[in-house]
């Protein structure tokens, strides 16, 4: 066999706080995709920076071996990484807009490599930054080149870093999730050009913290946990035939890998009857909230008005979950926003129990719930858990005396601990946030909680969790759940009706099972065949769309 | 537990509530208490009256009869400085109430009123920003007269469009807070929020930049002194030592320069502690 | 598209700056007629005469005096837009003449100040930022240590060591370059210690961005880095202290030229705050208003230089 691109032996990298990366061996070789898969603190990132040198100046580096196309890079001083850097490898970090230079257009970044590594003149490199652009699908180069990040959709921003990355011909390229910030349908696209760009020379090192975006793309899986590799071998053996219990609990955490009603995380459902005795609220059939042709715009940057929502009209029933999807700047949180009366409405009506919800007074809007998608802004940074969760049953209309019982009954609904009491939001981790949240938001005794984007900052297992607790309590109370996500993998899980929402309009609306199984429209379409499957996608040819230029959407600029 | 549960580390406030004592901030707070203490009872740490002329002579070096020294009329320069703590820090507090205080009202007036009261508030707010503070003081001072309380109100004056432009942003930034919204959807009344929410949270870095602010006010008076607006000889006040020690500096430099120092650490005291304060209130910790 | 944003970006910030200066005189209108007493009297009076009610009469009329306030208001601006700032009441010339004749020394040593401050401050934030820990440490002592030093003490400091100590410079006067060293530095070490420190933090913050991450993974060297990338980004915070800059170069000019007996402007300004010289100071402040817009004009235009997100969306 040859010699193969990267050798690493018992990598250790540790920081002052103690080790990152605690004893990680793998091998890449030309022409393959090794993928690292973990949640965040896994060492992931750590592991992939090593190779180029980048852990940070106050980190602490050690192997057994450390090889790069055979040559020993233990040793390597700064200068002789400069040499690799860019030139050998190529790196591609998450969200291009931040990982782009903001003030300085795009062309330049892209020509930077090589003014660094090549004896190319300036009038060369624009040539090459324009071939560059061309050859990772974009259109039009001349004028991208120019362009600046932000004046480029997320797909275009991602594809110019990608250029950037291969401008020199690297032997070795390392994508940090090079998808995460994207839109599913944008996701694909990429993801089908770093398939295209591996090439048989060409060895590809994918950093994820989605098993199932690697799927479609990695040879072999190592799965990362505090450090090390619990498994590593090829994905399709990894994937179906798991052999570690943290592999086998991260495939059953991603929602969209098994039956719909199953529970998520490990462990078994708490017993909230208990904890509810005396409060169950009979839940009837009928529609809580029912919105009928809303319209909203807001003022653009240049003064014109941009429609946000256009003619949305939907029912939500008692009990039940409408999930809402669509990607990002869809109109989900505004049309949300609009049913709790945080927005109103250019046009159009909401009704609660069939009564406007302008003329509902205020103790009846507490009926109606909110979480956040960022929970810790939604608490008083100056306030414990104790007054933020105080506060919302005192508004709720309980005495002094009853809060302090009620509140540990609270905690005892989302399983945290009374201990967390003293602590402020700051000090709780995202799983944590969100539980207080939900809590914060029983406090009120809703009939209707909006979740939006309840689950997306957070890792998968803990993900998986608060999915299940969100089950648990429907099930338990009755709730109606408005559930907004731009994940189809979470929304199929929770949702018994969806509406999948494009530029500001629904264009699809349907029982959960139907929308999957039948779409109709053409972008939900588009939207469905974007979603990794864990079960079919490996292997499977490079979509045609990445080939070629990206959709007119895509290129229209802003 | 499952191998999949949450775990809580990386919890960042528990080590954020050990409490870093640093050498810097040790002194600060040392050299502070003495400073306070002098300002409160000067009778009790000075050896002599401020005013009293000593027999031993003018532009004494420092030695045992006289730690510090005397000055040019054979006052204890050591007893002067210690008296001249009062008039500094009632300047740095005074001047620095009165700044907060109207910053605050006319900041609170701005950021939550509507959208006139508030662009009426921030144009004039712009207009006397657009004079430097020292050149805003000095106008104070022409209208009203020279002095020391004209010199605290000018500088507490002065440094108002300042507070008021931090706690309007403050308030902007609060109203539109989520959790401000969030107390919103669970029913509770919009006065109660403002009172709860908005008030504290507004208002509370403009406390702890007002420590910092002290500091700039002890100086700004001490300034003022200097420059002959503010008191007057024989007055114990730094600034005006200073500004005497200067025509003499040729006799003896050290007249000038332990007023000179007196402010300087004052100023570089408060600004430590009042650092450690925000940085603290920010929930950090280190350097 | 660019010019045209670029341009209305400008027209916009040029009205509020005619807004502020129109505040300002307003302001001072205000200021001049609440609490000057009667103009006619001091006018008159700086001549040691005893006036009788008739010379005071042909006083104000020859001002203007005698006219409704709004049509006293409205000269009052005309006379403003004109460049004439009024009529000192102690040295019996007009505002500006007296202002222009001053005018010199002050620019001197605010333009010489400020190209010390910012050229001090970019050094040392390049220098200190994101190195070993004990760098930063003692880096932001100093700075923590000249912020806290008044103006007149640290131009103390110096004149005890550079000239006094030394005798290496020196004490006072217009004369010379030598001359303008000592007051430079006094002007702008606690400028260059604030701008400093703002540059570093910035510098520091943008030197854990991601794209700094991506520049390096190109095989960027340190220096460059930080020159080339991450430099501009933190000057985008330090534009917009160019405000504290101006007020603390005017403020500071008031004692630096006290101090090493300079004259100037700040020289000006105080013999008009000890005479209670009204037109004087108020003449000086709005003039000092007309620096501030401009210059923050300038400022304003340059910042779109170095941020071109501004005028391209």
């Amino acid at each position: 066999m040859t010699v193969p691109l990267v050798e690493v032996a018992d990598l250790r990298v540790a920081f002052a706080d103690g080790p990152v990366v605690d004893g990680i061996s793998f091998t890449l070789h030309r022409g393959q995709c090794l993928a690292l898969v973990g949640e965040s603190g896994s060492g992931k990132s750590v592991t992939a920076r090593t190779l180029i040198g980048l852990t940070g100046y106050r980190s602490r580096v050690s192997a057994d071996r450390l090889a790069f196309d055979g040559a020993d890079v233990t040793g390597f001083t700064e200068r002789n990484w400069r040499r690799v850097r860019g030139a050998q490898v190529g790196f591609i970090l998450q969200d291009a807009l931040a990982s782009l230079d903001s003030l300085r257009p795009v062309g330049r970044e892209i020509a930077e490599p090589l003014r660094l590594h090549t004896t190319l003149n300036r009038q060369q490199r624009d040539e090459k930054v324009r071939e560059l652009l061309a050859s990772v699908g974009v259109p039009e180069p001349e004028v991208r080149a120019r362009q600046y990040p932000h004046q480029l959709s997320g797909g275009l921003r991602q594809r110019a870093l990608i250029a950037s990355a291969i401008a020199c011909d690297p032997a070795l390229l390392i994508a940090d999730e090079p998808t995460t910030a994207l839109d599913a349908t944008v996701a694909v696209q990429v993801l089908a050009l770093l398939e295209r760009l591996k090439g048989s020379e060409t060895g590809l090192l994918m950093v994820s913290h989605d098993l199932s975006v690697v799927a479609r793309l990695a040879d072999r899986v190592a799965v990362l946990r505090a450090g090390r590799i619990v498994e590593e071998g090829p994905t399709e053996r990894v994937l179906h035939d798991p052999r570690h219990s943290y592999t086998k609990a991260l495939l059953a955490a991603v929602p969209v890998a098994h039956a719909k009603g199953a529970r998520l995380s490990a462990g078994p459902a708490p017993a909230l009857a208990a904890v509810l005795a005396g409060s169950p609220r009979t839940a009837g059939t009928g529609p809580v909230i029912e919105a009928r042709g809303l319209f909203k715009s807001f003022p653009g940057p240049d003064g014109d008005a941009r429609s946000a929502v256009t003619d949305v009209s939907l029912t939500l029933n008692q009990a039940e979950t409408l999930g809402i999807v669509g990607e990002s700047g869809s109109g989900k949180t505004t049309t949300a926003r609009m049913l709790l009366g945080l927005e109103n409405p250019d046009a159009g009506e909401v009704r609660v129990d069939g009564q406007p919800l302008a003329q509902l007074p205020r103790a009846a809007r507490r009926r109606l719930q909110f979480i956040y998608q960022d929970p810790l802004s939604s608490f008083d940074p100056r306030f414990t858990v104790r007054r933020v969760i105080g506060e919302a049953l005192r508004a709720a209309g309980h005495p002094r005396g009853e809060r302090r019982p009620r509140t540990l009954e609270l905690l005892e609904l989302v399983a945290l601990d009374p201990g967390v009491l003293r602590r402020r939001p700051l000090e709780l981790s995202g799983g944590q946030r969100q539980r207080v949240a939900i809590a914060r938001a029983l406090a009120a005794r809703p009939e209707v909680i909006v979740c939006d984007e309840p689950v997306s900052a957070l890792d998968v297992s803990v993900q998986a969790q608060i999915l299940d607790l969100l089950t648990d309590l429907q099930q338990s109370l009755g709730l109606a759940y408005l559930f907004i996500s731009h994940d189809l993998g979470v929304i199929y899980h929770v949702s018994d009706r969806v509406l999948v929402m494009k530029d500001g309009a629904v264009v699809e609306s349907n029982s959960v099972s139907e929308v999957f199984a039948h779409p109709q429209h053409k972008y939900t379409k588009a939207l469905l065949a974007a979603i990794p499957r864990l079960e079919t996608a490996h292997r499977r040819p490079a979509d045609q769309s990445a080939a070629q230029p990206a959709d007119n959407r895509e290129s229209a600029g802003v | 537990m499952s191998a999949l549960a949450e775990t809580a580390a990386a919890v960042p406030g528990t080590v954020a509530r050990r409490v870093t004592l640093r050498p810097g901030r040790i002194l600060a707070g040392l050299f502070l208490t003495a400073i306070v203490v002098a300002a409160l009872v000067p009778a009790l740490l000075a050896p002599q009256d401020p005013l009293a002329i000593s027999t031993d002579g003018a532009f004494l070096h420092p030695g045992a009869a006289h730690l510090l020294g005397t000055d040019e009329s054979g006052r204890d320069t050591l007893s002067r400085m210690i008296y001249g703590a009062r008039p500094s820090l009632i300047m740095g507090l005074g001047a620095t109430a009165i700044g907060v205080a109207g910053g605050t009202l006319l900041g609170l007036i701005a950021g939550l009123g509507n959208r006139i009261t508030e662009g009426a508030v921030m144009r004039l707010i712009d207009v006397v920003l657009s004079v430097p503070e020292l050149l805003l003081a000095l106008v104070v001072i022409t209208l009203l007269g020279t002095g020391v309380s004209n010199a605290l109100f000018a500088v507490g004056f002065a440094a108002i469009p300042a507070y008021a432009r931090i706690v309007r942003a403050q308030a902007h930034i609060v109203r539109r807070a989520t959790y401000v919204e969030a107390a919103g959807t669970l029913g509770i009344r919009r006065v109660t929020v403002i009172w709860r929410h908005v008030l504290p949270n507004a208002v509370r870095p403009v406390l702890v930049l007002a420590t910092i602010g002290i500091g700039g006010a002890i100086g700004a008076g001490a300034s003022l002194s200097f420059l002959g607006l503010g008191a007057k000889p024989p007055a114990a006040e730094w600034g005006d030592m200073l500004s005497i020690g200067m025509q003499y500096i040729s006799n003896d430099w050290l007249l000038a320069a332990i007023p000179g120092a007196a402010v300087t650490l004052t100023v570089l005291s408060v600004t430590v502690l009042g650092r450690e304060l925000r940085r603290r209130s920010e929930g950090r910790t280190g350097r | 598209m660019r010019t045209g944003s670029l341009l209305r970006r400008i027209g916009f910030r040029l009205l509020a700056g005619v807004g502020v200066l129109w505040g300002a005189a307003t302001l001072s209108f205000i200021a001049l007629h609440v609490t000057a007493g009667d103009a006619a009297l001091a006018t008159v009076a700086g001549q040691g005469a005893n006036p009788t009610e008739a010379v005071l009469r042909a006083v104000r009329h020859d001002y203007g005096l005698d006219q409704p306030i709004y049509v006293q208001y409205l000269r009052y601006l005309g006379r403003l837009v004109r460049g004439d700032l009024g009529q000192s009441y102690q040295q019996r010339i007009p505002v500006a003449k007296a202002i222009a004749e001053q005018l010199g020394p002050t620019v001197q040593l605010a333009v010489a100040a400020a190209l010390v401050a910012v050229l001090l401050a970019v050094g040392v934030a390049l220098l200190t930022a994101r190195r070993r820990p004990w760098i930063g440490s003692l880096s932001s002592g100093v700075e923590l240590v000249l912020t806290s030093t008044p103006t007149f003490v640290l131009g103390l400091l110096l004149l005890i060591v550079f000239s006094f100590k030394t005798r290496l410079l020196p004490v006072s006067g217009n004369q010379g370059l030598a001359s303008l060293i000592l007051p430079t530095f006094t002007l702008a070490l606690p400028i260059a210690a604030v701008l400093a420190q703002v540059l570093r933090t910035e510098l520091e913050e943008v030197l854990e961005q991601p794209f700094i991450v991506t520049v390096r993974s190109r095989g960027m060297r340190d220096v460059a880095v930080r020159v080339r990338h991450a430099l501009r980004h933190s000057l985008v915070q330090v534009v917009t202290m160019s405000g504290y800059v101006i007020g603390s170069l005017l403020g500071g000019a008031v004692i630096t030229e006290t101090l090493f007996v300079r004259q100037g402007v700040g020289q000006l300004m105080l013999n008009g705050v000890t005479n209670k010289d009204i037109p004087m100071v108020l003449g000086i402040v709005v003039f000092a208003s007309v620096v501030y817009v401009v210059v923050n004009l300038l400022v304003d235009i340059g910042y779109t230089v170095i941020d071109p997100r501004l005028v391209t969306r």
